[in-house]
């Protein structure tokens, strides 16, 4: 009888990693559409939205207003939809062995990442509404956090991502991690435009 | 055949328990998810013990009323995220890169981390006793009960947080393993069928967990930092936690039961000496019941009225023909098949038998006008017990008794086998055949006592008594894991004549799993060496 010998040899295409990595992505898709769902079916609900006419006489004596501000999460998207396009730079320029051009991309996808979320609690801070001011607020927060949280993990990852070029990891032939990282990052990107679309724009 | 030197790596040579915290060795972590998963099965039994013990006679005093709500939400709580979805990654743990002829599965450290994440989250879930009473609003926290409970709940959100994370990474695992990892020949439409289902439960957990994650994350919000998703005082929903609890908890019950309904797959045509009846058929149907699965959550939702009747009672009707394929593929496997009876087939015949009752009363439940009669009655228990206990509980058996002589090296007695099964047969029935006659007759689900008026004490007693006897049942089978533990290893490669390449290696595998594989042409590769068939 014919044998093989147990071989472990790697398949062409994406590799297992990557194919991990996306299936990983798929499970956060799902997760953020059981938010979004959330918010959709607490707009539907609502009479008029804002739902102003919930607030309870306490709230508004204590100056609860169901209020975003809109110029300064604008300008915090361009620079989001600008870090995707900056890490992307990065994973063009690890492409053609180009470490220093990975490492000065990614530095700044980094730096434009710490300033969304620095713009974020800044916003926050201006609002005049809690997580506990009726589902308005509920779901503000709770959206923007978890999506706050995840630019938080992006940029960690990129901080990985970083050190790792310093210490010479990447070459034009290995590099994974560092396109793992750009798709999570265009994730994270992606889920800020539906974010911002829906909270700041959909009336 | 070739044999390859493999260098053993230096793990192997650290002290045992060492050796056992820190591996990354599938067939090591699939033991330790057996391990853990049957420790928690014999916890949410004690739990179910009791709860049969307070049910045994009317106006009983034996826990109190809450207590008693602990306990049935524990019951449950420990039996699925604990037990039954788990053990199933512990069967997959070792089984399928074996079946797949691979080393080991896609990510070694990734598995480790989805098995470690079960002990921590377990003891959270348990400690709600420690701190002021474990949660106590049943294994659906429906608001607005769950707004009000104890910290028990908190306890049990991030430990059903944790146990899904666990699943989500175990799935993208299994995935990626049974795309990329095969072995040379073993296409997709020629892998073993205990793989196929589940690799389709592996897609129902990927997509379907991280959504009751959303709604737990949105209970805990709600619960601690004054949210109102679940509040219609402040724009909130209370029937959104019923959707998104059902878009996970209705696809987690094919969770529950697909790899069950695999194992059994595994077995009939192994102990019928038949190929199985319609392979390609039943992968079809296992697709066909994890698409469905989605489009059916709602049915548990039939008496709030805010959801679309027809629609999800029509494809919950639906969903029983993908099933009903099943077990055609089941019976023409036995069909004028050379049937034994040793203890793996026993259980796979409980298994089909009890699995079909199930299955019909739960297309009673389907009929939405006959659901608003029998909801959160106790027909539904039974109806639960059957697919998930007379299902899933008896191919976990019949899964432990096939692939034992594999995984340890030696064989389960077969007398001992015997009146385990017996035992277990009867006390099943007797425990749970009397609740659909008291749902029927009315009695609601999750009262701690009934009053003797009711009428309900005579079948409440059978129900008991059948209870303590699955409880019985259990004793013949430590003893025989225990008396087999005591033995040398004396197993051969393929003591049943199996069909699937795990058979192919040692019992116990090494730790590289195989030295050479044969070739593969069909689903079943030692069937086709035994009958000379090389090529299909």
């Amino acid at each position: 009888m014919a044998a093989h010998a147990v071989a472990t040899q790697e398949k062409q295409g994406l590799s297992n990693g990557m194919l991990g990595f996306i299936l990983f992505l798929a499970s956060e898709v799902m997760f953020f559409g059981g938010l979004f769902a959330a918010y959709f079916i607490a707009r539907s609900d609502a009479r008029e939205w804002p739902p102003v006419y919930l607030l309870t006489p306490e709230q508004v004596a204590a100056g609860v207003k169901l209020e975003v501000e809109f110029w300064l999460p604008f300008i915090a998207t361009i620079l989001l939809i600008t870090s995707s396009v900056t890490i992307q730079l990065g994973v063009f320029s690890i492409q053609r062995g180009n470490r220093s051009g990975l490492i000065r991309w990614t530095f700044i996808s980094i730096v434009l990442g710490l300033v969304f979320l620095v713009m974020q609690v800044y916003d926050y801070s201006q609002l005049h509404f809690g997580v506990g001011d009726t589902i308005y607020g509920t779901t503000f927060y709770t959206l923007t956090g978890f999506h706050g949280l995840h630019v938080l993990g992006g940029v960690i990852f990129m901080g990985i991502i970083l050190a790792r070029s310093l210490a010479g990891q990447f070459t034009a032939a290995n590099h994974e991690a560092v396109e793992a990282c750009s798709f999570y990052w265009h994730f994270v990107d992606v889920v800020w435009i539906a974010l911002f679309t829906t909270l700041y724009i959909i009336p | 055949m070739t044999s390859i030197a493999i260098p053993r790596p230096a793990y192997a040579e650290r002290p045992w328990i060492l050796d056992w915290l820190t591996t990354v060795d599938h067939k090591k972590l699939g033991i330790l998810y057996l391990y853990t998963t049957m420790f928690f099965f014999a916890v949410g039994g004690i739990l179910a013990l009791l709860v049969r013990a307070q049910l045994a006679v009317a106006d009983n005093t034996f826990v109190n009323n809450d207590a008693y709500n602990q306990i049935f939400t524990m019951h449950a709580s420990a039996m699925l995220f604990l037990f039954i979805i788990p053990v199933w990654a512990g069967f997959g743990n070792y089984i399928v890169p074996l079946q797949i002829g691979a080393a080991d599965m896609a990510f070694p450290r990734i598995n480790a981390l989805s098995f470690w994440l079960i002990p921590p989250a377990g003891l959270l879930m348990f400690s709600g006793f420690l701190f002021g009473g474990a949660s106590d609003v049943g294994w659906t926290a429906y608001s607005p009960l769950a707004r009000s409970s104890g910290v028990g709940l908190d306890l049990w959100i991030i430990s059903v947080i944790i146990l899904g994370v666990s699943s989500t990474i175990g799935a993208a695992n299994f995935m990626v393993t049974m795309f990329r990892m095969r072995a040379p020949g073993m296409t997709m439409f020629r892998m073993p069928i205990f793989c196929w289902t589940m690799l389709v439960t592996a897609v129902l957990q990927l997509l379907a967990t991280p959504v009751l994650a959303s709604g737990l994350a949105m209970l805990y919000i709600d619960r601690n930092f004054g949210g109102s998703f679940f509040d219609p005082n402040g724009g909130g929903n209370a029937i959104l936690w019923q959707n998104i609890f059902w878009f996970y908890s209705h696809p987690a019950v094919y969770i529950m039961i697909l790899p069950g309904m695999g194992i059994i797959s595994e077995i009939l045509p192994v102990f019928a000496r038949k190929p199985l009846f319609g392979y390609k058929a039943f992968v079809f149907a296992t697709m066909g019941i994890g698409g469905l699965g989605f489009s059916v959550w709602a049915h548990h939702m039939f008496t709030t009225g805010a959801v679309l009747k027809p629609w999800f009672g029509f494809m919950t009707f639906m969903i029983g023909v993908p099933t009903g394929v099943k077990m055609f593929n089941w019976l023409g496997t036995l069909w004028r098949g050379s049937i034994t009876f040793e203890a793996p087939m026993l259980f796979a015949l409980g298994f089909l038998s009890m699995f079909l009752i199930g299955g019909i009363n739960g297309t009673f439940s389907a009929a939405v006008p006959v659901d608003f009669a029998i909801h959160d009655t106790y027909f539904v228990v039974a109806h639960i017990h059957y697919v998930l206990f007379g299902g899933a509980v008896f191919a976990v058996f019949a899964g432990l008794y096939y692939w034992f002589p594999k995984i340890w090296g030696r064989r389960l007695d077969e007398r001992l086998a015997r009146i385990h099964f017996a035992l277990q047969f009867i006390g099943f029935n007797l425990a749970f055949f009397p609740m659909h006659l008291l749902g029927l007759d009315g009695m609601p689900r999750r009262i701690a006592t009934y009053s003797e008026s009711s009428g309900w004490e005579t079948l409440n007693l059978i129900s008991t008594i059948g209870a303590f006897l699955i409880g019985v049942a259990m004793i013949p089978f430590i003893i025989n894991v225990v008396m087999a533990f005591l033995r040398p290893k004396d197993q051969p490669n393929d003591p049943w004549e199996g069909n699937t390449l795990e058979w192919w290696t040692t019992s116990p595998p090494p730790v590289h799993n195989f030295d050479s594989l044969p070739e593969v042409h069909s689903e079943r590769p030692l069937w086709d060496l035994r009958h000379g068939k090389a090529a299909h």
